[in-house]
């Protein structure tokens, strides 16, 4: 059964039209990565889909639910959580009321402080608690944004550019954290860069290009379709 | 019960502070047995005000909306007072008075609010707006002169302002000189811990949250403007008690309490003390109105000189504001004192280092 489900949908932007009548079917229970040069339209998609911006055309379903016209804080009551682009944290804040805020949206306040003594252990942040966030190195306030976004409890995570600025240690860590999330049952979908990253994690992949899906599939098909290379690294394909 | 209170939204959160919260409070319920009563009634006059300056600490410091435009609601609660008190009467029907007048400014920030913060303005057209909403309110009132500008038995008057209200009474008591000092104490008392209680709390975290970043706020599943409403709610709801307050410790009111340079007072009062904490706005303030107050007695323009001198000053030297940094100043310096050294984890150094690097 597909969680979430985008169908013909695009954004203009006055002239330029970021995003064209993409469709995406995501699995409940699917690690989906969305790869594609800069300037394919992924984090537009990504904004689409937990409604930082209206569609221009087409519709979004989130389980049985259509949320095309859906406000974001709404989205994420439902179960959808987001890590954006660039490191979205409260950086004048210290690091334990950043997750404090995300978690108290659905815990009791009972739980509340042994589940965020867990999360800042698991985010390797206990040391750095009572620093303001944006303090934090930018791999560690990715890291924070990740664990606000897992406070929630989300059925479907969207990271977008999870690694960006991590050490290869870090990105390692990070790919065993969303597939040990992702064994637990969450539906995961990943704007990536990096293909070693994209490698550790994905099981089927969609490539977005210049603002449409370009293809998509598993993983191991998508490396070996000449046309994905060709864009990627500007190669001449000769068919 | 303390700690309802106490949280990472205020300074002063330790039991040192409050053990001087009460000194200071015991001075000031003692105060009116050494002073005269023209200190005393001057003391209340000050006291008017701090709940203007702790509303727009709320709406500024914590909310993270610059409203420039808390004498709009302080008019509307102060005019309503009047309108009310002598329609209703007077007497005792004075306390309902205050109390729908301070409902009315609320409501009226509801509307306003619901308008603007719908219609996604934001950052500094969010100050324009309200203080257009002031100037407008103004000079509509100083252009009621004429007698057709009346509700009932309250005649509007214009620039020369509304007279002629009961103040605050009780039964047979009218509740002015020592007796108001008291009922300001009370509410100050009141109305700074309720605003404590209410920026530590859950709802607090996400105001602060909202300010910080309305969009990331959101994206935790908080619809922030149904919190940026209640925010402004409460904080002009304060402006509106001060309004009322003030008609009926001076029963009258003048358009001139809710123009321009009444409008940029509330503004260099938080500022200066330090926008986003109600401790140092409500010392500052005080300090601030009481400096204001015996300027004024030798010259008027030399007050208002000074304010904007000191708004100049904190916008320049010390933008946190300054009784706020002077306390984090105090307070970091209390934790730097050398202290004995703890036994070292040479495994968790490395790692740390590492983590950094």
């Amino acid at each position: 059964m597909s969680l979430i489900d985008v169908q013909g949908v695009s954004k203009r932007f006055g002239g330029l039209t970021a995003v064209a009548d993409v469709n995406l079917c995501v699995e409940s229970g699917e690690i989906h990565c969305l790869i594609g040069p800069n300037g394919a339209g992924k984090s537009t998609l990504f904004k689409l889909i937990v409604g930082i911006y209206p569609p221009t055309s087409g519709s979004i379903r989130f389980g049985d639910a259509d949320i095309t016209r859906e406000r974001p804080y709404a989205r994420v009551q439902r179960g959808m959580s987001i890590k954006m682009q660039a490191p979205s944290v409260f950086k004048e804040l210290p690091v334990r009321q950043n997750i404090h805020v995300a978690l108290q949206q659905h815990r009791a306040a009972r739980n509340l402080a042994d589940e965020q003594d867990r999360l800042l252990a698991l985010l390797d942040l206990k040391d750095d608690a009572d620093k303001p966030a944006g303090a934090l190195a930018h791999g560690q306030q990715q890291w924070l944004e990740i664990g606000m976004a897992l406070a929630l409890q989300p059925r479907l995570l969207l990271l977008d550019e999870p690694t960006a600025g991590m050490s290869p240690e870090e990105t390692y860590r990070t790919g065993e954290l969303i597939k040990s999330l992702n064994g637990e049952g969450m539906t995961i979908i990943v704007v990536e860069h990096d293909m070693t990253f994209v490698r550790q994690i994905a099981q089927r992949v969609t490539v977005l290009h210049l603002g449409k899906v370009f293809a998509r599939g598993p993983l191991d098909e998508i490396i070996r379709d000449p046309r994905v290379a060709e864009i990627y690294l500007g190669k001449t394909h000769h068919a | 019960m303390l700690s309802l209170v106490n949280g990472s939204q205020t300074i002063g959160n330790s039991r040192g502070f409050w053990l001087a919260f009460l000194a200071v409070l015991a001075l000031a319920l003692i105060y009116p047995i050494f002073a005269d009563s023209y200190d005393v009634g001057n003391f209340s006059y000050f006291l008017i005000w701090i709940f203007m300056a702790l509303g727009l600490s709320l709406i500024w410091g914590y909310g993270g909306m610059l409203s420039f435009g808390q004498t709009f609601f302080f008019g509307i609660a102060g005019y309503s007072y009047g309108v009310l008190a002598i329609i209703m009467g007077g007497g005792s029907m004075t306390i309902l008075a205050l109390v729908l007048s301070v409902l009315i400014a609320a409501l009226a920030a509801a509307v306003l609010g619901y308008f603007m913060i719908w219609g996604r303005i934001g950052g500094v057209f969010f100050g324009i707006v309200t203080l257009a909403a002031t100037l407008s309110l103004a000079f509509f009132l100083g252009q009621t002169a004429g007698p057709e500008w009346h509700i009932g038995g309250a005649r509007l008057n214009g620039f020369n302002g509304m007279k002629g209200m009961d103040p605050l009474t009780v039964g047979d008591i009218y509740i002015e000189g020592t007796l108001l000092y008291y009922v300001m104490i009370a509410l100050i008392l009141i109305v700074y811990l309720g605003l404590r209680m209410l920026v530590n709390s859950s709802i607090g975290n996400v105001i602060v949250a909202m300010r910080e970043d309305p969009q990331r706020a959101e994206m935790l599943g908080y619809d922030v403007r149904k919190y940026q409403l209640l925010t402004f709610a409460v904080g002009s709801g304060l402006a509106g008690l001060s309004g009322a307050l003030y008609t009926s410790w001076g029963q009258f009111i003048t358009p001139s309490s809710i123009g321009l340079p009444a409008a940029a007072m509330p503004i260099v009062w938080v500022a200066f003390s330090g926008r986003s904490d109600l401790t140092a706005t409500l010392i500052g303030s005080f300090l601030l109105l009481f400096g204001f107050q015996t300027i004024t007695i030798y010259s008027q323009q030399a007050a208002l000189v000074l304010m904007g001198g000191l708004l100049l000053a904190t916008v320049m030297v010390m933008p946190q504001g300054f009784i706020f940094g002077i306390a984090q100043l105090v307070s970091s310096r209390w934790k730097r004192r050398p202290r004995p050294k703890k036994k070292r984890d040479p495994d968790r150094d490395a790692h740390s280092q590492m983590r950094r690097s």
